[in-house]
């Protein structure tokens, strides 16, 4: 049995390293999210459409890739896309996967914002003679953002917590790294626990961010310049 | 390798991904009221326990808890096997979430109702359990009903730590078979089916809970 003892030469050895890998955890989450708000904001347009087809496609497919492991969804476009001819680094990979498992959880968040506008400036905006396109870019869009941005904010981070499960697939991500300088150094404690600390802090950060930002938005009277 | 083959060996992983709920769901609930009622209680010590192990939990990933629990834990002479390994760190971790579910579900029940129950004598204990959580317990249930199925995305986690579950065996099948597309589609099938059996029964066990009560109009 090995008594507790924390290593602290082994600790500031691993950290540098353990912080050039959190460049890569933060790239795939950045890239992530990008993706992830593409998706949602297609699959919340496509869930409004006219044709029943088209919006139950779009419900039932949030609803499939929303209520199964993003690991699975991982695993499966790293070992069937090269099936279909899409040769993808695991990075890619990756972030596809994160963008797609997370554009299903935003689009429920900007359809609901969506939602929220108020009836009124639909009908002003048919008034107005504005195209579909213009009503949502100008009048629609900017309205929802309010209630969209905390919430989305909170699935950004949960999108980055999750991403320790590209391990899985080689990328070299913090874990990755924290598993691979535990087994060759046969100490699991430092890297592990390194790893997790730096999690803690950055989301703990990001989400007190956002409630910050949260409380800076006016509730009533949003103006459009 | 035909697919009735497949599915009987992804079968036995989807009765380990289920014992893993089973086992863990329990530990998730215990959880998530002890720590949603210490974060409500008049004891600051109590309250910022709770805190700690919530935002701890939340804070961190759910993989990097399991790895922590699986292999640092051995080095404190705490040898575990990896099946109490996944069930442990994914019902703290799920239990953390559902703290704020029931803090949340617990405010949201009407300050009359707490009067009412001083006035009619109630003693604190009384007030919660039968006057109070009867009451939170309906809007609890839909958040419980997401948490849940969280719980069943997170088992694919365990198979990491060399546990035989359903996304375990899929990536051995795969790498045996190379019939890829069939065995993860299946297996992406699988946990959709499992997700949504876990959603109907929850769905009942809220109808149920919300009988006879008058919702929507308690103030």
């Amino acid at each position: 049995m090995i008594e507790f003892d924390w290593d602290w030469a082994f600790a500031w050895e691993v950290l540098p390293l353990l912080l050039d890998a959190c460049l890569i955890t933060l790239q795939a989450t950045l890239l992530g999210s990008m993706l992830a708000i593409v998706m949602g904001l297609l699959l919340a347009l496509l869930r409004r459409s006219r044709w029943k087809t088209v919006s139950y496609s779009a419900y039932w497919w949030m609803e499939f890739v929303r209520s199964t492991p993003l690991l699975v969804q991982i695993y499966f476009l790293y070992y069937v896309a090269p099936e279909w001819g899409l040769n993808m680094s695991p990075m890619m990979t990756g972030v596809i996967a994160l963008g797609m498992h997370y554009g299903a959880y935003l689009s429920e968040v900007f359809r609901s914002g969506i939602d929220g506008v108020g009836k009124g400036q639909w009908e002003a905006s048919i008034a107005l003679n504005l195209s579909p396109y213009r009503t949502y870019r100008d009048v629609i869009l900017p309205q929802a953002l309010r209630s969209m941005i905390p919430a989305s904010g909170n699935y950004i981070i949960a999108m980055f917590k999750e991403t320790p499960q590209l391990s899985a697939i080689t990328l070299l991500e913090m874990l990755q790294l924290a598993k691979i300088m535990g087994s060759e150094n046969f100490r699991y404690l430092e890297p592990f626990t390194l790893v997790g600390l730096i999690y803690l802090v950055l989301s703990l950060a990001a989400s007190t961010g956002i409630r910050l930002a949260e409380r800076r938005f006016p509730k009533e009277g949003f103006t459009l310049s | 390798m035909p697919v009735t083959e497949i599915l009987s060996a992804l079968m036995g992983g989807a009765v380990i991904t289920m014992k893993i709920v089973v086992m863990a769901l329990p530990l998730a609930t215990l959880m998530a009221f002890t720590a949603g009622l210490m974060r409500m209680s008049e004891r600051r010590s109590l309250r910022w326990l709770a805190a700690i192990y919530v935002e701890f939990f939340r804070g961190t990933s759910a993989l990097i808890q399991l790895y922590w629990i699986y292999f640092v834990l051995p080095l404190f002479g705490l040898s575990i096997d990896a099946v109490t390994a996944g069930v442990v760190a994914l019902g703290l971790n799920i239990g953390a979430y559902g703290s704020e579910v029931v803090r949340g579900g617990l405010l949201s029940v009407d300050k009359g109702q707490t009067e009412a129950a001083i006035a009619l004598n109630f003693k604190p204990r009384q007030r919660l359990w039968r006057i109070i959580m009867p009451q939170a317990l309906v809007g609890m249930m839909p958040p419980f009903g997401n948490l849940a199925i969280e719980l069943v995305k997170a088992t694919s986690l365990v198979s990491l730590i060399t546990i035989a579950d359903l996304t375990y065996r899929a990536k051995s099948l795969a790498d045996m078979t190379l019939q890829v597309e069939q065995i993860f589609g299946l297996v992406l099938v699988f946990y959709f089916l499992m997700a949504q059996a876990l959603n109907l029964g929850l769905r009942a066990l809220e109808k149920r809970l919300g009988k006879g009560m008058d919702r929507g109009g308690l103030t």
